[in-house]
């Protein structure tokens, strides 16, 4: 059994990180330039730590599924980035993001890794002005910040409604400046398909180019995946289309551990689903609660007028409005963390409240905001969000309110990695969403992209380095090597027999099943008999997968139905330890809600004696996985129920 | 709703392309222009599996339609369709993924193509290779600075209005329309973007007159045309980017010539 070791470094919180890097090993420049790495994924992470890598002197290959690394899908993230500066002079410090995260991720994630997250988060908002990040200023030219769920300072900063945007074209103009160097090379359209390990170490990849269909090898004397969350589990969900969690999961099936997979965030301010024929669904930025209010009407017969459309949301008064997140969490209000204010809106719709004709909806509303700060205030904090809005709508949410509800938006849960980011198997290392090691149950909103620039740029570029260190000696990765030649036939078979199936169903429709079984069973309320009807209805799915799906086209081309099969083949294994997971997690803390496991009050209630672990899950064949658990200790702040009362 | 789409159909960069047309029914004003493409592409799958059932006026059998397209919010800037004569569609300010069925009349004919600019060859169907401007950035368009080592973010004040105009350009997603609309194929309101978002930045600055220079060049190079200020990119692009924009990537160009 492997054990899990955390390598959380000695002395006193605050000194940890600096006295790791001082004990560290380091590798000569000359040294660096005979070494490679492959990263997977452009996203913030992957850019960034492709980038800094680069400019250390190692040679770096990085890979990304769509046609520029800039598509990532960091790219659509809205809001903003956290960082302890303090620049309000509302006594915001690194210990205290440190201890919003722990809170926020209701006591789940490690003190240690949070810790350092929030130490380096002032060094990723310096470094971003330097690339020319244009944040939002204040007249007198300094930085302007707002405020996020969870937090009751001000401290993320922003780009209109394009933080994601802006920090990515940050990290991907570094990267292409070290692309121009010759320090990176660049592989879009190429996805990668496995991992190679030789003696039990990361050594590689096998990866499609998706233009010609050609499978390749690529060597390496480490790994890096940066590839995201697995949220597309759900196949309605705000991440990207092309999102996926196959990259991760190859590591998963080659040895590395995966932890918490049955952390999901659902967040409270997304676009209703209108129809069964929908693909994707809109994320609303968080940063609308800093100025909305979130209400349905207290009456049913409103409810109802207002479905019926013989009522407008405007017409109901005042006193008629059950503005809830206020009545129930008085001191932050609208800005509760994302999964307390997603189970409140279901509580409200379980309860017939809901707004629209499915009764699936809560109102997003700006009145007393235009009242009080006027139009201009608003469309120039969220003149983009908006014109989204109305443009997908049809509505103009100036006049009336939005309708919103909960959707999957992130997955906390990723390859478990140690304090330097490694994952159980050696040489290979998980970075940004792919790893699962600082948001615990639940993620705050702006710490996403901290957490992606904070591993890529400040973390991982000196924790490779003490793996490098014994690694220089060794020659460049033999691609010809058996385990190469092992990995790519596999590959190969696995494309031959899902072309060959030939059957009845399309992808998309298995997907779009699985999707709803997730929804069901394995979303925002969990219990014991709903989870385990899912493994069973998950099973089945998958054998019907393998022996009924229809993949269009060949290998030898250009063929997005055979990408998406791949994927899908992996989404239904995700699916199935994201229910064993849920399954075994018998409380129910941040967003993983077991009904079983409630106050009276609906709030979540932690079984901290029994659950106070990471869940890290070993790949076991066709045997079920074998559960690891990494004991959680809070050493540096109090361990309580987590209260947004008072 | 119903519609009669002309979809433009080519195997590969080399292949000879052509029209098909394709006759979907049942789309709600509410779906999206993507997910309309989604769900002919379902409908053309199934007509794979049973050829029979399914005879809708598709003629060719010849697949699922591929098209570029990831977080269909408008920001990623994969989507990439020329409609009815015009990159993103028929209306301003929106990517094709932003587009919904409800700007359509019922029942009328939609043509798609692909981008059409010799910066950006056909991989298949609708799907263009753009590394072309992956390139044109690699040239230039950053500011170099490694990691670590940089001033704290408040050292330097920058006047609200130029980090807001600044912001206007960043808002660039390089999805091409630019181009794909010019009719000398030029790709200068990209270029610009990015040149103007920087120099209007102290950081960026420093190195304006030489990044200027390096892109103007390499998009030349990569066999874009020169720009004749028609302003058709300003009219198409999705982001609103101004012209505005061009003149001071040109005095930046003039700069850096001038220091020769």
């Amino acid at each position: 059994m492997t054990e899990l070791i955390s390598k959380v470094p000695e002395g006193p919180l605050a000194e940890k990180w600096t006295n790791h890097k001082a004990h560290i090993k380091v590798v000569s420049p000359a040294n660096k330039k005979k070494m490679e790495i492959i990263v997977i994924g452009t996203g913030l992470a992957g850019a960034s730590a492709a980038a800094t890598l680069g400019e250390l002197g190692y040679n770096v290959k990085i890979f990304c599924i769509s046609d520029s690394p800039r598509r990532a899908h960091s790219i659509a993230a809205q809001g903003g980035i956290n960082a302890a500066k303090n620049y309000q002079n509302d006594n915001d410090s690194v210990y205290r993001l440190f201890y919003d995260t722990i809170k926020g991720g209701d006591y789940r994630s490690r003190e240690a890794n949070v810790y350092r997250l929030a130490e380096v988060s002032n060094n990723i908002i310096d470094q971003c002005v330097a690339q020319g990040v244009p944040f939002a200023r204040d007249y007198g030219g300094l930085l302007d910040n707002r405020s996020f769920g969870g937090a009751q300072v001000s401290r993320t900063f922003y780009a209109r409604g394009q933080t994601g945007q802006q920090l990515l074209l940050g990290a991907y103009a570094a990267l292409n400046r070290q692309v121009a160097k010759g320090t990176v090379k660049s592989y879009p359209r190429h996805e990668m398909l496995d991992l190679v390990l030789i003696n039990g170490e990361a050594k590689g990849i096998i990866a499609r180019d998706l233009t010609t269909g050609e499978i390749q090898r690529f060597g390496a004397h480490a790994v890096v995946v940066a590839s995201g969350g697995y949220g597309n589990t759900y196949f309605l969900s705000t991440n990207a289309m092309n999102s996926n969690g196959s990259a991760a999961w190859q590591c998963y099936k080659k040895g590395a551990f995966f932890a918490n997979p049955c952390f999901a965030q659902i967040h409270p301010t997304c676009i209703p689903v209108h129809g069964d024929q929908q693909s994707k669904l809109t994320l609303m930025s968080e940063s609308l609660r800093n100025d909305g209010r979130i209400w349905v009407p207290k009456k049913l017969e409103d409810v109802a007028a207002i479905r019926k459309g013989t009522k407008k949301p405007s017409d109901i008064a005042e006193e008629d409005r059950d503005y809830y997140l206020e009545r129930r969490y008085p001191a932050f209000g609208n800005l509760v963390p994302r999964d307390v204010a997603s189970r409140a809106a279901k509580e409200r719709c379980d309860a017939g409240y809901g707004v629209n004709e499915q009764g699936l909806a809560v109102f997003l509303d700006f009145k007393t905001c235009m009242e009080q700060k006027g139009r201009k205030y608003i469309e120039e904090k969220y003149g983009n969000l908006f014109q989204m809005y109305e443009e997908i709508n049809d509505v103009d949410p100036y006049k009336e309110p939005m309708m919103i509800f909960p959707a999957i938006h992130y997955t906390m849960g990723g390859l478990w990695v140690d304090y330097n980011l490694q994952t159980t198997v050696p040489g290979l290392y998980a970075i940004g969403e792919a790893n699962f090691s600082d948001h615990g149950g639940n993620r705050l909103g702006a710490s996403a992209l901290m957490q992606g620039l904070a591993d890529g740029y400040f973390i991982l570029p000196y924790t490779i380095g003490d793996y490098l260190a014994s690694k220089f000696k060794e020659p460049k990765t033999d691609t010809n090597a058996p385990e190469f030649e092992a990995a790519e036939k596999a590959i190969k078979e696995r494309i031959e027999k899902l072309l060959s199936i030939k059957g009845k169903r399309t992808v998309d429709s298995i997907h779009k099943e699985l999707g709803h079984i997730m929804w069901e069973y394995v979303g925002m309320a969990r219990n014991e008999a709903g989870l385990k009807k899912a493994i069973g209805l998950i099973q089945d799915l998958k054998k019907e997968f393998w022996s009924n799906v229809y993949v269009a086209g060949d290998n030898e081309h250009f063929n997005q139905e055979l990408e998406k099969a791949l994927r899908v083949a992996d989404f239904l294994e995700i699916g199935e330890l994201m229910a064993y997971d849920a399954l075994n997690r018998r409380e129910s803390c941040g967003g993983h809600f077991r009904e079983e496991m409630q106050t009276e009050e609906g709030e979540t209630k932690r079984d901290d004696e029994n659950f106070m672990y990471v869940a890290a899950w070993e790949y076991k064949g066709e045997k079920e996985p074998e559960l690891h658990k990494e004991p959680l200790e809070f050493k540096y702040c109090k361990v309580a129920t987590r209260n947004y009362k008072d | 709703m119903k519609f009669t789409l002309k979809i433009w159909r080519q195997e590969n960069a080399k292949a000879k392309g052509h029209f098909e047309t394709y006759n979907i029914d049942g789309i709600s004003p509410d779906t999206s222009f993507l997910e309309m493409m989604d769900i002919l592409n379902e409908q053309l799958v199934n007509e794979k599996i049973n050829p029979v059932a399914f005879d809708k006026g598709c003629k060719g059998h010849s697949g699922p339609v591929s098209f570029d397209h990831d977080c269909r919010e408008g920001i990623c800037g994969a989507c990439s369709l020329y409609i009815n004569g015009r990159a993103h569609g028929p209306e301003s300010g929106v990517t094709t993924c932003q587009l919904y069925m409800r700007k359509f009349k019922d029942g009328s004919i939609i043509t798609i193509e692909p981008w059409r600019s010799s910066g950006f060859p056909i991989i298949k169907d609708l799907v263009v290779d753009r590394r072309a401007y992956d390139k044109i950035l690699q040239a230039g368009g950053f500011i170099s600075v490694n990691t670590g080592g940089v001033p704290d973010a408040n050292a330097i004040p920058i006047k609200k209005e130029n980090a807001e105009k600044s912001m206007d350009a960043a808002a660039c997603i390089g999805c091409g329309a630019c181009a794909a609309t010019c009719k000398n194929g030029s790709a200068m309101l990209f270029v610009a973007a990015r040149v103007s978002s920087l120099a209007l930045l102290p950081q960026g600055k420093v190195e304006g007159a030489r990044r200027a220079k390096a892109m103007v060049d390499t998009m030349d190079a990569l066999g874009f045309g020169s720009c004749t200020n028609t302003r058709a990119c300003e009219m198409e692009c999705p982001k609103g980017i101004s012209v505005e924009h061009i003149a001071r990537l040109n005095r930046e160009f003039l700069s850096a010539k001038l220091s020769e």
